[in-house]
């Protein structure tokens, strides 16, 4: 059932908007669509961000695996490459820095009025995302694959039953959680 | 209930369960994890199918990331309209050209502001690109997973961000 969902084409753009609509309702009423709390947590002020972003995966992680346990959903990860992640998220950070929002939440702005997020931030990905791949055929031969280990998920790399890496580190995660409550940030 | 969704904010831990819903929504209905930076390069795509026709989706970047309306694109607009009706419910919502925050700091033209944000958004649309996704594809769906890669890739989003953020504001 869920595979003829998976390949129904116009479901999946209703699917995609009704999603989108989800995320970026939560989005906006958790306060990060707004410029200052971004900046805020970027200069390590006010932690919306990190709280959100952390009780997101919690309870992605736990429903993620509970749904992998019944197959209903799968893994889609790559190898880790640190000549992809590791350029392409400084130079993203950058980005986030320059900009205030990032590509989920910069269009979460432009829901809730900001035309600084429409005409430059949203304007300026879709150059910056184009000029990428202009360069990619003379990219993915070389800096793009450097650093690469076949490594995709910590329960394959250590051979354990997924649970006994998503418990830990949820608590972990609650932990940071509650640390950041107890210093009042 | 109403009285929640008029409220103008809610508790990010409230609001972030809401977005860990929806990443897991779309790993079942959609088969794919939730993330926003592919549809930038297949908006880019089809700008430049509009400039020079259907050759674009020959191109090695466009066969990966097909330059078409399709589920991976519609969240963007789907992000503007739930961030719309949020801001709306709330009474929020505001047309604004200059943060707060920034005109404190760096005055309240809109030029200027507009000028650093498109600066800002290049560098978002290439660092995402190069790392092959962005907060919400590798920061929420790929830790959601975990994903090494990602884990590295989000951890590398904030050290930059902070640091150049640092830099920005004169902190440190």
């Amino acid at each position: 059932m869920l595979k003829d969902l998976h390949a129904n084409t116009k479901a999946q753009v209703v699917i995609g908007l009704l999603i989108g609509i989800g995320f970026g309702f939560f989005l906006q009423k958790g306060g990060v669509t707004s410029y200052d709390v971004i900046m805020g947590q970027l200069l390590l002020r006010d932690f919306t961000v990190v709280k959100l972003m952390l009780s997101a995966v919690i309870v992605g992680m736990i429903g993620f695996y509970l749904l992998k346990g019944r197959e209903m959903v799968r893994i889609h990860c790559k190898n880790v490459t640190l000549g992809t992640v590791g350029i392409g998220g400084l130079i993203f950070g950058a980005g986030f820095a320059v900009l205030g929002w990032c590509p989920g939440t910069v269009a979460g702005a432009v829901g809730a009025g900001a035309l600084d997020a429409l005409f430059g931030g949203m304007v300026g990905m879709v150059v910056g995302a184009g000029v990428f791949a202009r360069l990619y055929p003379r990219l993915v031969g070389g800096i793009l694959g450097r650093g690469e280990y076949e490594i995709l998920t910590v329960p394959e790399y250590l051979h354990v039953n997924a649970w006994v890496v998503v418990v830990p580190f949820v608590l972990v995660m609650i932990g940071i959680l509650w640390g950041l409550e107890v210093l009042g940030l | 209930m109403v009285d929640y969704l008029m409220a103008a904010q809610w508790s990010p831990y409230l609001a972030g369960i809401g977005v860990g819903v929806m990443a897991v929504l779309s790993f079942l209905l959609a088969n794919r994890p939730l993330g926003c930076s592919t549809a930038f390069a297949k908006t880019s795509g089809m700008v430049e199918m509009a400039v020079r026709g259907e050759a674009v989706k020959e191109h090695p970047y466009y066969r990966k990331f097909v330059p078409a309306v399709d589920g991976t694109w519609m969240v963007i607009p789907g992000i503007v309209i739930g961030a719309f009706i949020a801001a709306t419910l709330s009474g929020s919502f505001t047309l604004s050209w200059v943060p707060p925050l920034w005109a404190e700091t760096f005055g309240d033209d809109p030029l200027v502001r507009l000028g650093v944000a498109l600066i800002g958004g290049f560098l978002l649309g290439f660092g995402s690109r190069w790392a092959g996704g962005c907060t919400s594809g590798h920061g929420i769906s790929g830790s959601i997973q975990l994903s090494v890669n990602s884990m590295l890739a989000a951890a590398f989003f904030f050290i930059g961000g902070i640091a150049v953020a640092m830099v920005i504001y004169g902190v440190g």
